[in-house]
């Protein structure tokens, strides 16, 4: 049907294995239903890809270019956007909801993107894991810095991508190969194995994997 | 807490355990797989924590094995848990026993209800 759809990060939590009683950490995201925008084709568009929209926003917040978008599609207008490729069999039509049973199933290997839980201006300790000084032993107002970022009059700059501070966090960040551990096909809801970008609420993509493990990790999960 | 999370924590809580509180004495019937086979070991000793939060809900157990303090953390609704067996109930002011962790012997014992 769809390689993904666009859902709501809800938090996380723990599931136990009735049978085995192994506890694995879950994230649970609110999946779809979304709504088919627009459906891109070649000849049009160059490629072939289907828009779809997810959520609900008032239509006085909606700017006139995106309310007759949506009104194109004859549908209501919402949150977020995106377009996903064709995957597998299943008819699309212009209006057509899109659930999370429709395009997951349990065991599915997935990847997740949003945008991660912003670190503000962070130090290089934070941000790149450097280790620091010593907080003895001479050390002198000179904790958590970074140390010396260049050499002599040889090279005489600096050179380029050295680890320094800056800002963390609050950028787009894929968490790839994760697993829908189940679906919850009546709450439009997925069981994702281990934790996605974001905070509880944000808006997360969730496609199948690009570069799936054909073995090993996935499999060692079970 | 989200509806949909909660109705995930809820779906497997275990109703068959009796209720037991910190400082009581339990004795905990855990499975083990040892290769091919399963076999059912008692653990028992003083509870000196309960951590709640629905199916999260974990404890802490202590006893001391050979002269060495051994604690074990279960989670409550484990299926690795058969059943729990409350020995004794303990007079306790606190909800964390960690005191007892610097106790031996006479000291350690704990005034039962």
């Amino acid at each position: 049907m769809l390689t993904g759809l666009i859902g709501k990060k809800l938090g996380m939590t723990q599931v136990i294995d009735p049978a085995t009683g192994r506890i694995r950490a879950v994230t649970v995201i609110a999946l779809g239903p979304c709504t088919v925008t627009q459906i891109k084709t070649e000849p049009t568009d160059g490629y072939d890809a289907v828009q779809v929209t997810f959520g609900k926003r008032k239509p006085s917040r909606v700017n006139q270019a995106e309310r007759g978008h949506f009104a194109k599609a004859g549908i209501a207008p919402g949150v977020r956007s995106a377009e996903f490729e064709r995957r597998g069999e299943g008819e699309l039509k212009l209006g057509q909801a899109v659930s999370a049973a429709d395009v997951f199933k349990a065991g599915d290997p997935i990847d997740v993107s949003g945008v991660s839980k912003g670190r503000g201006y962070a130090g290089v300790i934070k941000r790149h894991h450097f280790a620091g000084f010593p907080g003895s032993r001479g050390t002198h107002e000179y904790f958590r810095h970074g140390g010396a970022i260049g050499n002599r009059s040889f090279p005489g700059r600096v050179r380029k991508g050295l680890r320094m501070a800056g800002q963390m966090g609050n950028e787009k960040c894929t968490v790839s190969n994760l697993k829908v551990v189940e679906l919850l096909a009546d709450d439009n809801a997925i069981l994702v194995a281990g934790a996605v970008p974001g905070p509880d609420g944000a808006l997360v993509t969730v496609r199948h994997a690009t570069r799936p493990k054909t073995r090993g990790a996935i499999v060692a999960n079970g | 807490m989200n509806g949909v999370i909660k109705k995930v924590e809820e779906r497997n809580l275990r109703t068959d355990h009796p209720q037991f509180r910190v400082g009581d004495t339990v004795r905990v019937y855990v499975k083990v797989v040892e290769g091919e086979k399963e076999r059912i070991q008692a653990f028992e000793g003083t509870v000196i924590k309960i951590n709640r939060g629905g199916n999260r809900t974990n404890f802490t157990v202590r006893k001391i094995s050979y002269g060495v303090g051994v604690e074990r953390i279960f989670p409550l609704h484990s299926a690795r848990i058969d059943r729990i067996q409350v020995l004794s109930h303990g007079k306790v002011r606190r909800a964390r026993l960690y005191y007892l962790r610097g106790r031996a012997g006479k000291a350690a014992r704990l005034e039962t209800v």
